[in-house]
């Protein structure tokens, strides 16, 4: 009994991260249709700038802060330098160009940031809680809860708020919702403003279990994009609830049948999802007039 | 080659680089020190190709002897699935039998893996551990040492000379990291050596001249190649020629030479000239290392 909730608290910790990954795809994908796969890139820099402010002397709630701020002036930049100038492009070219920039922050981090390994305390100390026989450490719980947070957060801002609104509308149809008088540049700015934030949040908060260095980027982009397809892309319910059974499926698997097979039964889970139900489990179907 | 007239080579920092070095050494008939690690280097033995690091199955036989003399006969064996971890693993099972140690539990984890309390969960359910074996580089080896202070696994904890630095107790925490043991070289622990170590006046020699003039601390790979450089002038000077055959000679001739990563004493049998003394066993006590012989 203690060894089942061991193997789920651990695949908690780990679902926990893949979502707070996951959520940042959303906003970005919601606005444009682009999967930005420079989205892993800003979960490094959140955690990589947190760990330079908070070396230099800055606390570390203030060293998270200007790491979230400072990466969501870099998804600004990234917008108004890489994706804008290609505005009329296909999809396809866009999440291209993500790529071009998630290679070139990853090379430019390597020379400010150098190779080394690094990380900074965990917020509430590492005195793992006890419950039932099973451990987990504090900060998977600000994981968790910041995954939460985020998820409300957003799910709120989509479909309670006009800007939220104005996103969908943008995505839907650009032309269209620039006719009602949307600002579309603006929802533009505004969407990878709040995804490069929202990725350096994650970056903030996982950092102390999994710790940072220039090229984490890749890893952490690869297992949240698939944490938002099995949920579904663009929808903030699907990813959380992805990522949590993307985690909980890895713990499973490495616990009762073989830590060998842990990412490979995750991913025939995701392929068996997709194969019935291609938006994910909570994607929006789409209708296309022909 | 033969337009610059090479009597020598060092070189081949990988494995891949040096297997393709090897076999137009080979057929020149010109000495060649190599810098990567793999065992197939030099078993079997090439009249002409000699290496200087130390082997992961040297790592593993250096750990395997010290559970041997604690008396841990049963161990929990967990790896990392990279470059680094997976050779190790396949090469301490190779190794185990012959220090009568029996791998119960055989767990992997991918280098990126944010947690692997599942895998030790496994150890810890597994009758008659005595120990706990991790093989691997970067981040993975910091957050098994973690994990397993978050299980309060009581057991003796080795891990490999691939996180033998300092950043390893400073990412894993001095307190996780508290009892560790790992094969370490006489480089890292340089501090550590006794005056009238035979490593000492090498190692302090190499250790403040790399400092100064590069400002980093130094590390173990370019210990390989100040060691290679050592040996090549040595040979070259005992053999007072410059005869690719006469130095090839001359190398293998090399006996009681204190390098960086230990000391060299090659036979027509033995090109790699190192034994176990190479690796110190190293433990972390009070977030500093200590040598435990």
């Amino acid at each position: 009994m203690s060894e089942l909730l061991q193997f789920l608290l651990s695949g908690v910790t780990v679902g926990a991260v893949y979502a707070l990954v996951a959520l940042g795809f959303t906003i970005i994908y919601n606005a444009s249709d682009v999967v930005n796969f420079a989205q892993g890139e800003f979960v490094m820099l959140g955690g990589m700038i947190t760990v330079m402010a908070y070396t230099a002397g800055a606390p570390l709630p203030l060293a998270a802060l200007v790491a979230i701020v400072a990466t969501a002036a870099l998804g600004v930049a990234m917008n108004k330098l890489a994706i804008e100038p290609a505005r009329g492009a296909p999809v396809v070219s866009l999440v291209i160009i993500t790529i071009g920039v998630s290679i070139f922050i990853r090379g430019v981090a390597q020379l400010v940031f150098g190779k080394q390994i690094h990380t900074f305390p965990a917020f509430s100390g590492d005195d793992p809680l006890h419950i039932l026989g099973a451990t987990i450490l504090p900060q998977s719980l600000w994981v968790i809860g910041g995954a939460v947070a985020v998820f409300v957060g957003l799910w709120a801002f989509f479909t309670r708020t006009l800007l939220g609104r104005a996103v969908l509308a943008t995505s839907n149809n650009r032309l269209a919702a620039q006719l009602v008088g949307i600002n579309t540049p603006f929802v533009m700015t505004l969407s990878f403003a709040l995804s490069a934030g929202i990725g350096a949040l994650a970056g903030v908060l996982v950092t102390p279990i999994t710790m940072t260095s220039y090229d984490v980027g890749l890893a952490f982009a690869l297992k949240g994009f698939a944490a938002a397809m099995l949920g579904g892309m663009g929808n903030p319910k699907g990813a959380l609830v992805g990522g949590f059974l993307l985690g909980v499926l890895e713990g499973l698997t490495a616990g009762y049948i073989s830590s060998q097979y842990k990412d490979a039964a995750a991913f025939i889970v995701i392929l068996g999802v997709l194969f019935f139900l291609p938006q994910g489990l909570f994607g929006r179907k789409s209708t296309d007039r022909v | 080659m033969e337009y610059d007239e090479v009597v020598a080579i060092i070189g081949g920092t990988t494995t891949g680089t040096t297997m393709s070095n090897l076999a137009v050494a080979e057929d020149a008939e010109i000495p060649f020190i190599s810098l990567a690690g793999a065992i197939d280097i030099i078993d079997p033995v090439k009249p002409f190709t000699f290496k200087t690091p130390h082997t992961d199955r040297m790592a593993c036989q250096k750990i395997f002897k010290d559970m041997q003399k604690a008396g841990i006969t049963k161990i929990d064996m967990i790896s990392g699935t990279d470059g680094f971890g997976a050779p190790m693993q396949a090469q301490c099972k190779a190794v185990a039998p012959d220090y009568a140690i029996e791998i119960l539990t055989d767990e992997i984890y991918d280098p990126k893996d944010a947690d692997m309390t599942a895998q030790l969960t496994r150890v810890k359910g597994t009758e008659g551990v005595q120990a706990i074996l991790n093989s691997g580089f970067g981040r993975g080896p910091s957050i098994v040492t973690r994990n397993v202070k978050q299980l309060a696994l009581d057991l003796p904890f080795y891990q490999s000379h691939g996180v033998a630095s300092d950043g390893f107790i400073e990412l894993a925490g001095a307190d996780a990291a508290e009892g560790v043991r790992l094969p370490g070289t006489a480089l890292l622990v340089a501090d550590l050596l006794a005056a009238d170590d035979p490593q000492k006046p090498v190692v302090d020699a190499y250790k403040a001249m790399f400092e100064e003039k590069t400002g980093t601390p130094v590390g173990t790979f370019g210990g390989y190649a100040h060691d290679a450089f050592l040996i090549m002038t040595d040979a070259i000077t005992r053999a007072g020629s410059a005869e690719p055959a006469a130095i090839r000679d001359a190398i293998e001739a090399t006996s009681g030479l204190a390098g960086t990563t230990g000391v060299y004493t090659f036979t027509a049998e033995d090109h790699l000239g190192l034994d176990l003394t190479a690796f110190r066993m190293l433990e972390i006590q009070g977030g500093k290392w200590t040598l435990v012989e």
